[in-house]
């Protein structure tokens, strides 16, 4: 039991004692525990630009960033990722079986390599193969992911909308090992410029995939991808047909150096690919124009471009709710308005 | 060849027609009095087990709906078993006692591993909290194959599943054997509607109670809500006479 002049003497040192080590502890000893490792995506020995909003999400953290990389012919793609800006190791691991990205092997190999790297931060962006392994890994290290975040608060506090972008949820996480899927649209690809960035061999552990890749089926296209375009022009249920819709939107993609997008409604009605669906469940996109036409303006709908720069209508319906968040709206008839459009800008 | 056993998560959410708003507080989404329906996925989840065991080429056993949540949890899986469930099983928790992904993942571990099920069908997310973790996390527990965003499932004999998943860009196809977790994407199927007649009969179906605790799960979060905001809302910029008057008015913006 402490005399009452030893609990005076405490209580009077302690606060002092206290400010002290703080002051001394953070910020440079919680950098120096900070570590970020962004997995970064290749196909067929390129590395996929889309990844590198990884990079860029992990530089707001503030600690060291590696970037993590597995395929065979690791090589080229890891003198890519060298040269991305804000990169200080690259971790690789050629083997050919991590080519396409399985989870089953994948989210193993990553969890050694993070436990070898002591990482704190996970980071990956929200493409379909940041989806699928992710939570995969999350759930082997035993972490909560936070799925789809647009703004980094803090090393602990990050942002994310929720019910299709109706409500931006601010979260801080307790996790010791943070796993984050960052949305691309909320953070530019890291530059592939003057890094330099030393390559290193991590760990492959060798697990077995339980699935088998047997194909795929990409649609081909000369136009820029559509998460990351400039423009973007989107096609609803107004447009009527798949024919149609080739003989309106392709013209008027064409004309501006746009990619093409859908509504759900076009795609569940045959007019376009799946992989055009813009929306809650489809692509989110944040382009500098968004032009879209025949399109009602769904909940959905929004979740998936409302942050565009510039969004012009085109609908028949005046009540359409698109027109209540378009900076520019044309009430019309898409068959006649796009086409004369699409001749002006032309000869513009 | 193994007799399927499914297991179909559900979960009860805001009905996807209606704008949520976020409460006074900042805490969250209003929910009170508020339409709430099964997550347009689980209705897919759901519709496929019915048909694979309608497609007759493997031999189902069993399709049970499983869902955590408050009492009114059971109105879901009411659906799920007028759609052509056998039973369910409604893992109660508190009002607010809601569990994030890894829980969930964590309860549906127990319970696939309780009921012996050798395939489990989940939506690819919630249309709530927008996570799309829980089918992944749950093959990352049980250590089994996942094939998320399906758009096709097939089985090619045996033990062996064929699954078309949407990928960035197109499509891509794997090949698993069972055990497996199946995440569905919108292009699966189209739900079908319950008739009054089936709606009846999914009354008499038996439907389980549980805790969390019988699953020796516990309510804890990991993630801290901090607040909920509204989004910064977007105001229309008005309408223009023709298309000269949309080629100037996106010049202005400095959009072309």
């Amino acid at each position: 039991m402490l005399s009452a002049g030893a609990r005076a003497f405490s209580a009077l040192t302690r606060p002092r004692f206290t400010t002290a080590s703080t002051t001394l502890r953070s910020p440079a000893a919680l950098r120096r525990l900070l570590s970020a490792l962004a997995v970064l995506e290749q196909r067929d020995g390129k590395l996929n630009p889309g990844s590198l909003s990884a990079v860029t999400a992990a530089q707001k953290l503030g600690g060291p960033i590696h970037a993590f990389i597995a395929s065979s012919n690791v090589k080229a793609v890891a003198e890519e990722a060298a040269k991305v800006e804000g990169v200080e190791k690259v971790i690789v691991v050629e083997n050919g079986a991590y080519d396409k990205g399985l989870p089953e092997n994948y989210a193993p190999l990553l969890v050694e390599n993070i436990k070898k790297g002591g990482y704190t931060h996970i980071l990956a962006s929200a493409t379909a193969f940041g989806k699928n392994l992710m939570p995969r890994v999350a759930a082997l290290l035993d972490s909560q992911q936070i799925s789809d975040v647009t703004a980094v608060e803090s090393e602990n506090t990050f942002v994310r909308p929720i019910y299709a972008g109706n409500a931006i949820a601010t979260v801080e996480s307790t996790d010791p090992i943070k796993i984050i899927t960052v949305r691309g649209t909320a953070f530019a690809p890291a530059a592939v410029g003057s890094g330099s960035a030393a390559v290193e061999d991590g760990v492959d552990p060798k697990a077995e995939s339980t699935t088998e890749w047997v194909s795929e089926d990409l649609a081909k296209s000369d136009r820029p991808d559509l998460s990351t375009a400039e423009k973007v022009v989107s096609g609803g249920r107004g447009l009527k047909s798949k024919e149609e819709f080739d003989k309106i939107m392709l013209p008027l993609a064409d004309s501006l150096g746009a990619a093409i997008g859908a509504s759900r409604a076009a795609v569940d009605s045959g007019y376009a690919d799946n992989s055009l669906q813009v929306g809650q469940t489809g692509k989110v996109v944040a382009p500098q124009l968004y032009l879209a036409v025949g399109i009602s303006g769904a909940i959905q709908h929004l979740a998936g471009m409302k942050d565009s720069k510039v969004i012009a209508a085109i609908n028949k319906d005046p009540e359409a709710p698109i027109f209540q968040v378009a900076d520019v709206g044309l009430v019309g008839d898409l068959f006649e308005k796009v086409p004369e459009l699409t001749e002006k800008l032309k000869s513009a | 060849m193994s007799a399927l056993r499914i297991l179909v998560p559900v979960k009860r959410v805001i009905d996807y027609a209606v704008k949520p708003r976020v409460n006074k507080a900042q805490t969250g989404v209003e929910t009170a009095g508020v339409k709430h329906s099964m997550n347009p996925f689980d209705e897919l989840s759901v519709e496929e087990s019915v048909r694979i065991r309608e497609g007759k080429k493997t031999p189902v056993e069993d399709i049970c709906v499983i869902s955590a949540g408050p009492t009114k949890a059971q109105d879901v899986l009411r659906t799920a078993m007028a759609m052509g469930a056998d039973r369910a099983i409604h893992v109660e928790t508190k009002e607010g006692e809601d569990l994030e992904p890894l829980g969930v993942a964590k309860l549906l571990k127990a319970a696939t591993e309780q009921n012996k099920s050798n395939l489990v069908i989940l939506g690819k997310q919630s249309i709530d909290d927008d996570a799309g973790q829980t089918g992944q996390m749950l093959a990352g527990l049980l250590g089994w194959a996942q094939a998320t965003q399906a758009s096709k499932i097939e089985f090619t004999g045996g033990d062996s599943v064929q699954v078309t998943r949407e990928v960035d860009g197109g499509v891509e196809t794997l090949k698993a054997k069972l055990p497996m977790v199946i995440t569905t994407d919108l292009r699966l199927n189209e739900p079908r509607y319950a008739s009054l007649p089936n709606i009846m009969k999914a009354k008499k179906k038996p439907l389980e109670k549980k805790t969390l605790a019988d699953y020796g799960i516990t309510a804890e979060k990991r993630l801290k809500t901090i607040k909920v905001t509204e989004p910064p809302p977007r105001q229309g910029g008005g309408k223009v006479e023709d298309v000269d008057g949309l080629v100037s008015k996106l010049k202005e913006l400095g959009a072309l």
